[in-house]
Order: structure tokens, then C-alpha cells, then sequence
């Protein structure tokens, strides 16, 4: 079946509107002025019979700027009309890739043959079939000369068009940002920033970014509370512009979002909360080193991309997508830090433990991220005198006492961020990770009627309870937390400084929030 | 002209009436406590004022499975089919 080409209507120099397909036989020639290869071949589109006669052509020249194509018609003198595509979008629609492009036509609009480029052979068999009688003089051309890349190939140029043609994958809805307004501004006054700067979304750079994965832009990923709103890879990749991520990061934030929105994390619970959790994300595997996180020197803190954007792009779909907005669902009374994003890499190879994903069942290959729902953190465990393992997990214990009020005991989750110094006096005994949360367990645990609300604080167990609890039970030890497994230990930091530190948690299990692993899937 | 793409749900907000007060007070009342701490205190305490000042008033009692998650939907159409007013308890 013969394909029809692309209908198209453009104006030449002179403001006259040339339409195609045309009733006659016609030329398409594709070019750009600062092409050498068009400058060749102009005197030979020239050399084509004008006006269709019968056993002529209409020859439309198609260029690609509007000052080139002024240009091209001055120093060749051309006759036949020149027409300005210098919105792209005809050569788009034609998937011109070189210019000049010369595609012939019959009379009713189908492909009757194209040259590509110059090859003095193929051009003069075009002529014999097309335009016999044509005068040229072929000894005067090269045998060969390659063409020049279609404006349309320009990378940004390319995305432009891509972003406006009938088949973008681009579903979102557009906002028109008026000349007079101030984008940056414009995105502060509509709600879509968490206080800092965001990148301008543009349909182009919304695009740059779905490459990062190859997951329909359309597929749902998760619903997102408090609103319960679906958030699709495209809306993700949104967020992710603002966030400023790059492409490379999606997958991560995208497995992010699928682990924040199960039953399990419970995103409702944290974004809502008086207390003023926050996800904590953790990346294991091979992606770490792909992406560029920072798990060595500052890994908890600012000046990496990638660290900064994929924590922030998280939090943003929750606000933006979810609803999740300080003075609405959400209620933090003081708020924190780890609400504009917190994000870091373990790093596995400094560390002879296994790493936080192998441990929650996944392959040390596979690339995954965990989030946990913490409220306050880094905590700074100073820790410069201990010689021995024994008595480093002792002061990490003793730190760790304070999370929440030194009575709070049988805690949730918690994160203990181990840093390299502090892990090697560890080695030194051969401490495992099972040893460390054993440690911390053990010089935490306190009789419970060390735990008692009294004169010098008024938090602690009830006193009326404890009166009405027997002796032994008094007696019996409460470790900080409910369980060793509530204690999660990654490796992370500068090789100098005796300096490790903690999250801690929020309400922990079913009844609160659970950490969440999920693998990153890769394009 | 800038042009960028919408980052938020793209829902109109819905917006809901509250609902006409009754004059009186009469039939089921529901007590619902979050299942936050001490929460109960305070309802044990609207309970027995309800009593007090509504004797016909029937006051039933329900509580949310945890504080941290929307009451589920079993729960709050239990309410509703039994109950012709309803206070929800907090604490902190």
C-alpha cells in the first residue's frame, strides 16, 4: 500500500501560501543555508522545470531558517519558491535526518523516489527519470559530497518539537507562563516549590527526563495520599525536573514513590504527623556509583546532585502529586530538615558487613533503595577515646539513649549511620552488626522503675501504673528498643573523624510505619 | 512564552457544605477516640456529661485501630449506620 506523505502549507518569501500535496508531479527539496552540500545542489534544484507543465515538476524548496532562506535565494537567484519551515515543523513531520533531502512525488502525494546528500550517480539518474532535459553540466560537480545534519537533529531543538508533535508522549497539562511573568516566580506563587528554587518543568526537559527509564510515561506507579491521586512516571518525571534531577536518577526516585505509598510505610501517617517525620532514603547496589551519590565525606550532608534531587524529588511528589503541605494534611509542629530531602548512599565497599539490602533479603547486584520514617536526625555520636569495639557500641548505646527522652524505651526503627573510623576500632574485636545492636541493647536496658515520670520530668511511665505493678516486674530491664531488628545499621562518612550518628524513628510497625526496601529497576 | 508542565494532581479541590446543624440532640450518639494516648480520658469525661445532660441520648463507643491512618472504611460506615451524631476525640 502506498504511503501518502505528510500534507503541508507554507508561506515562500513573498507571503504566498504553497499547499501540498499538489494535482502534479512535485519536489520536496529539504535544506539549510549554511550547508555546503544545499549550496551545491541549489543551481541543479534550479536547473528542475519551473511551473508543471506536462512533462514538468513543481519544485518546492523547503528551508529550514528564514533569514538562510532570504539567503540562499539571493546568491542563487532562485526562481522556484523558497518556503519558510523555520518552525521545523514540516521537516519534523518528514523526519528530515540530512539535509539537502530531495524527495520526488507523484501526482497523487506518493514517494516517487528522494536523494539524500550529493552522489553525482544517483542525482543524475534522478534527473534522467525526472526531469529529463534538465541542462546540466555534471563534469562540473564532485563525485560525491555527504550532506549536513537536519536542524530537527539538534538535541534541544529536537526535544522542542518532539515535546509539541501530535504524538508526544507528554500527557500532563500545560501552563502557559505569560511573557511578563517571572517563571520562578510563577511556580513560588502556584505552591510547586518546597521554599527553594525549582527548575522550570518544560515540556522539552520533562521529556530529557523519561529517557532515564524506559517505563510507559503513562503507567501508573503508585497512588499518592493524603489526596489518594495517581501519579504517573510522566507526573514523577515533572517533579523530578523541579527537583532538579537528571534523568539517571528516575528509577531511583520512581522506586522511591512505589515504596513511600505502600500500606506498609504508611506516607499518610508520616506526612501527617505532629512530630514531624520525614522519609529517610538509603541506596544500596550498583546505582550509587552510576548516579554519582555521595556515600564518603558529607554523605549526610549537602553538595552532591544526585543525594540532594532524588530525596527532594521524593518529598515534592508528595507535595505536589499527594497533597501533602504544611499547613494542611500536613501538621508537623516543628518540622525539620529532612523535609527538603534526605538521601544517601551506604558505602558497602568500606564495610566487611553485610550490606542494608542484602540483609533485608535482597542480592548484593541488585540495586535497591529503603525508606524509612524518621523524625529527627543526624544525631552526632562523639565518640574520640574508645579503643576497643566493647566500649564504641557502649557510647553508641549511651547516645542513642537520648532518641526521643532517655525513658522512651522500647522504641521503634532506628538508623545508625557508622562512620569509617568508628568502624574499624569496631574490626578490631571482629564486631559483627548483630554484636553492635546486641551492645546497644544491653547498656541501654534500665529496670523500669528507672523509667518512672517524676518531680524532674513529668514524661516517663505513669507513676500510678507502676505503683500498681509488682516488684519483679519493676525490676525487669527495658532495652531502648523493642527488638535488635529495630536497629539499622549502614556505613557511611569520611575516612577522618571518630563521628558516627542516628535517626530516630517515629511510631514503628503496622500501627505506624515500616521500613520499606524496593528494588530500583533499571533501563 | 514559557511553557511548563502541571506537577500537581490536576484536581479541582471539591468543596464540601457542612451539613445543617439539628436543633437538638436526640437518637445515637458515636464517641470516637483516635487511639491516641489519653484520648480516652477526655471521652470518658464527654461521656459522662452526655449522661448527665441527655439522659435519652444512647452513647456508643468506637476507637480507631491506630492514630496514624484514616479510620477504615468498615469502621466509619459502622458509624454511620448506627449513629445520628458523632465527636471525634484527639489528644496531645
Amino acid at each position: 500500500m502506498s504511503v501518502l506523505l505528510p500534507a503541508f502549507s507554507l508561506r515562500d518569501l513573498g507571503g504566498k501560501t504553497h499547499a501540498f500535496p499538489r494535482r502534479t508531479k512535485s519536489v520536496l527539496c529539504f535544506v539549510k543555508e549554511d550547508c555546503p552540500t544545499c549550496n551545491l545542489v541549489m543551481p541543479l534544484i534550479e536547473a528542475l522545470p519551473g511551473e508543471a507543465g506536462e512533462a514538468g515538476l513543481d519544485t518546492l524548496i523547503i528551508g529550514q531558517t528564514a533569514e538562510g532562506n532570504e539567503a540562499l535565494a539571493r546568491r542563487h537567484a532562485l526562481t522556484a519558491p523558497v518556503l519558510d519551515d523555520s518552525a521545523l515543523k514540516v521537516s519534523f513531520a518528514y523526519d528530515v535526518e540530512t539535509v539537502p533531502l530531495v524527495i520526488a512525488v507523484d501526482g497523487e502525494g506518493v514517494e516517487a523516489g528522494r536523494l539524500v546528500g550529493f552522489d553525482k550517480g544517483e542525482w543524475r539518474t534522478f534527473f534522467e527519470r525526472h526531469a529529463k532535459g534538465a541542462a546540466v553540466d555534471w563534469e562540473a560537480y564532485p563525485d560525491w559530497r555527504p550532506g549536513c545534519g537536519s536542524l530537527t537533529q539538534d538535541p534541544i531543538i529536537g526535544e522542542r518539537l518532539r515535546a509539541a508533535s501530535e504524538n508526544s508522549p507528554l500527557r500532563a497539562r500545560r501552563i502557559e507562563v505569560a511573557p511578563d511573568d517571572d517563571v520562578h516566580e510563577f511556580m513560588f506563587d502556584q505552591g510547586f516549590s518546597d521554599g527553594l528554587p525549582v527548575v522550570p518543568p518544560t515540556p522539552e526537559r520533562v521529556l530529557r527526563m523519561l529517557e532515564g527509564t524506559t517505563r510507559d510515561p503513562q503507567s501508573i506507579v503508585a497512588t499518592i495520599p493524603p489526596n489518594m491521586a495517581p501519579a504517573t512516571v510522566e507526573k514523577i518525571a515533572v517533579n523530578a525536573v523541579l527537583a532538579g534531577c537528571g534523568p539517571e536518577y528516575l528509577p531511583v526516585v520512581i522506586a522511591a514513590i512505589e515504596a513511600a505509598c505502600t500500606d506498609a510505610f504508611n506516607a499518610h501517617g508520616v506526612m501527617a504527623t505532629t512530630m514531624g517525620a520525614s522519609p529517610v532514603l538509603v541506596v544500596n547496589g550498583p546505582i550509587r556509583r552510576r548516579i554519582g551519590m555521595n556515600m564518603g565525606l558529607s554523605a549526610l550532608g549537602q553538595g552532591n546532585r544526585a543525594n540532594a534531587t532524588i530525596g527532594r524529588a521524593v518529598r515534592l511528589v508528595l507535595r505536589n502529586i499527594g497533597g501533602a503541605r504544611p499547613g494542611g494534611t500536613e501538621r508537623s509542629t516543628l518540622g525539620n530538615p529532612m523535609k527538603y530531602s534526605m538521601c544517601f548512599a551506604e558505602w558497602q565497599e568500606r564495610s566487611p558487613w553485610p550490606p542494608l539490602h542484602v540483609e533485608r533479603g535482597f542480592d548484593a547486584q541488585d540495586s535497591v533503595v529503603t525508606l524509612f520514617a524518621m523524625t529527627g536526625g543526624p544525631s552526632l555520636i562523639v565518640d574520640q577515646t574508645s579503643r576497643t569495639a566493647h566500649q564504641l557500641a557502649g557510647t553508641f548505646g549511651l547516645s542513642m539513649e537520648s532518641a526521643h527522652h532517655v525513658r522512651a524505651h522500647n522504641m521503634g526503627d532506628c538508623i545508625l549511620v557508622v562512620s569509617p573510623e568508628h568502624l574499624d576500632t569496631l574490626r578490631t574485636e571482629n564486631y559483627t552488626k548483630t554484636d553492635v545492636r546486641n551492645r546497644i541493647q544491653e547498656v541501654t536496658s534500665r529496670p523500669l522503675s528507672d523509667l518512672v515520670a517524676d518531680a524532674v520530668s513529668g514524661a516517663g511511665l505513669d507513676p500510678a501504673r507502676a505503683a500498681s505493678m509488682p516488684e519483679d516486674k519493676l525490676d525487669s530491664a527495658a532495652p531502648k528498643f523493642s527488638s535488635a531488628d529495630n536497629i539499622h545499621i549502614v556505613v557511611a562518612g569520611a575516612e577522618a573523624g571518630k563521628f558516627s550518628a542516628f535517626f530516630q524513628g517515629w511510631a514503628s510497625g503496622p500501627g505506624g510505619s515500616m521500613p520499606v526496601s524496593r528494588k530500583i529497576e533499571l533501563p | 512564552m514559557t511553557t511548563i508542565m502541571d506537577p500537581t494532581d490536576e484536581r479541582v479541590p471539591i468543596a464540601r457544605e457542612v451539613s445543617a446543624r439539628p436543633q437538638e440532640i436526640t437518637g445515637s450518639l458515636a464517641l470516637l477516640d483516635i487511639s491516641k494516648p489519653r484520648g480516652n480520658v477526655l471521652l470518658d469525661r464527654l461521656e459522662e456529661l452526655l449522661h448527665e445532660r441527655l439522659p435519652d441520648v444512647a452513647v456508643n463507643r468506637y476507637s480507631k485501630p491506630t492514630f496514624t491512618k484514616p479510620a477504615p472504611q468498615t469502621l466509619r460506615q459502622q458509624i454511620k449506620d448506627n449513629n445520628d451524631f458523632v465527636i471525634e476525640a484527639l489528644a496531645d
